[in-house]
């Protein structure tokens, strides 16, 4: 989070470098990408559940399914989510919402299928992990920021292009030869890519932070270690997530950044969830 | 005059931070408190699951009479059993003992076992051994969060003056410890 800030100073100071008055600029690409985040994560719960086509699961036919996440709520001592189901053949399943008091959870009815009681268990209690510590809050954070160095970035560069390679008209007399000049267009056109792999940097741990906080509900490794195995083995692939909304779900659910064991360098950076392998090593050492 | 608005500012900080201090206090301690009557609903949903499951065994198995008196014994244990803590563990062990050996012996009536009524009881008491099973864990989290914070430093010297005292952890009764056995 810190390097988020970080990279968002230098990218206002590359901006003020470049234009004269960099300060109004980095406010309006402020506000803007506040008001959009504010309202994605106001509305986060709606929002991902229409996309994932997921409908409330009926308390009669998912009945041990609503007393499973009842019973982990009560170890967890939050108030019980909406639980959704979505009818898709991938295991998977994602947790949203702006508080505890707010929040849903979906499961997919291949999840269902594949998974026993105690590996049902891992998987609701990763998820509620999520809620309790308010993840979903923390990477809305990380979204506005990046949008925020995005925009900066994007008018800086739009500015820079219309004026013909230079920013402010009016600053002539000590823009030229100013040997910062080139840093700041640098930094301004990698920063975006930085941006990026810093969220997905954070996406990681906070994963990490879920799938250790889950065995701490259950008091039982074995079970969610047994159900990341299973992900590992199960190939198939998610139809109802989209880019958007990839960090929210347990297991990576695009085929292009699915955890092969021989993903290049570049992959590995952009990925939202550790590998599958690491995950589950990580689990044994408890 | 600045030395006065260093000590100001520096007594006013510290007022916050002790209000800031109090208020987690607080909230630990409430959270203690609202786990353990978590655990009270559902022993409290187990006792008055009994009377059903009774009735519905009575129907098929009516001269299994030590079990079922067992049950009943247990169950009224149970209830004048709620405000004392180690009553209410004692109670709690009979109870799981007693519903033991009653669904033990379900097994050898096929009609009983067939029962829609029995079976939704039985995957209900199930459920609520479960659940009481959580709410204990949430207690002795929310204990532990509660002890820690106010045994560490420097918070332990506000505490004490806030009449802030340790809580004591659920223990299981060396009853529960041993093995239970099933006697068919």
């Amino acid at each position: 989070m810190f390097g988020f800030v970080l990279v968002l100073a230098l990218v206002g100071f590359a901006v003020g470098t470049l234009i004269g008055n960099g300060v109004t600029g980095t406010i309006i690409a402020l506000v803007i990408s506040g008001v959009m985040a504010v309202t994605s994560y106001w509305k986060s719960d709606k929002i991902a559940l229409a996309v994932s086509r997921a409908v409330p699961a009926d308390s009669n036919e998912y009945r041990r399914l609503h007393n499973l996440v009842e019973g982990l709520c009560i170890a967890g001592g939050i108030p019980k989510p909406q639980v959704y189901i979505i009818h898709d053949d991938a295991p998977n399943a994602f947790a949203t919402g702006r508080n505890p008091k707010n929040a849903a959870i979906a499961i997919t009815t291949g999840l269902l299928n594949q998974m026993n009681r105690v590996e049902l268990e891992g998987v609701v209690a990763h998820e509620l992990s999520h809620i309790k510590n308010y993840d979903i809050l923390v990477s809305t954070l990380a979204v506005t920021l990046v949008g925020s160095i995005a925009l900066i970035t994007d008018m800086t560069l739009r500015m820079m292009w219309w004026n013909g390679g230079r920013v402010s008209r009016s600053g002539d007399r000590n823009d030229r030869g100013n040997p910062l000049a080139i840093v700041g267009f640098v930094l301004l056109l990698v920063s975006p890519i930085i941006a990026r792999i810093m969220q997905a940097a954070v996406s990681r741990r906070r994963e990490t932070l879920a799938d250790v906080s889950a065995v701490r509900m259950t008091r039982y490794p074995p079970g969610l270690i047994s159900a990341l195995e299973k992900l590992q083995a199960d190939n198939t692939e998610t139809h109802s997530a989209s880019m958007a909304t990839a960090h929210m779900w347990i297991e990576q659910p695009l085929s292009g950044v699915k955890d092969a064991g021989r993903l290049g360098m570049w992959h590995k950076l952009f990925n939202t969830h550790p590998p599958l392998s690491e995950r589950i090593a990580l689990l044994r050492e408890i | 005059m600045s030395t006065t608005l260093v000590v100001v500012l520096v007594v006013v900080f510290l007022a916050l931070v002790v209000g800031a201090t109090y208020n987690s206090l607080i909230r630990r301690r409430n959270e203690v408190d609202n786990a353990w009557s978590q655990i009270d609903v559902q022993l409290k949903r187990r006792l008055d699951l009994i009377p059903n499951l009774v009735e519905t065994v009575k129907g098929y198995a009516a001269h299994e009479k030590t079990a079922l008196e067992a049950v009943v014994a247990a169950r009224n244990s149970g209830i004048s059993a709620q405000a004392n803590p180690h009553a209410q563990a004692a109670a709690d062990n009979a109870i799981s003992g007693a519903l033991r050996q009653l669904f033990a012996l379900s097994e050898s009536y096929p009609d009983l076992k067939a029962n829609q009524g029995f079976v939704s009881l039985q995957e209900e008491l199930s459920n609520t051994e479960s659940r009481i099973a959580y709410a204990r864990q949430f207690y002795g989290d929310a204990v532990s969060a509660f002890n820690t914070a106010i045994q560490k430093f420097p918070t332990v010297l506000l505490a004490g003056m806030f009449g802030f005292s340790a809580r004591d952890f659920f223990e299981a009764e060396d009853a529960a410890r041993v093995v239970p056995e099933v006697k068919f």
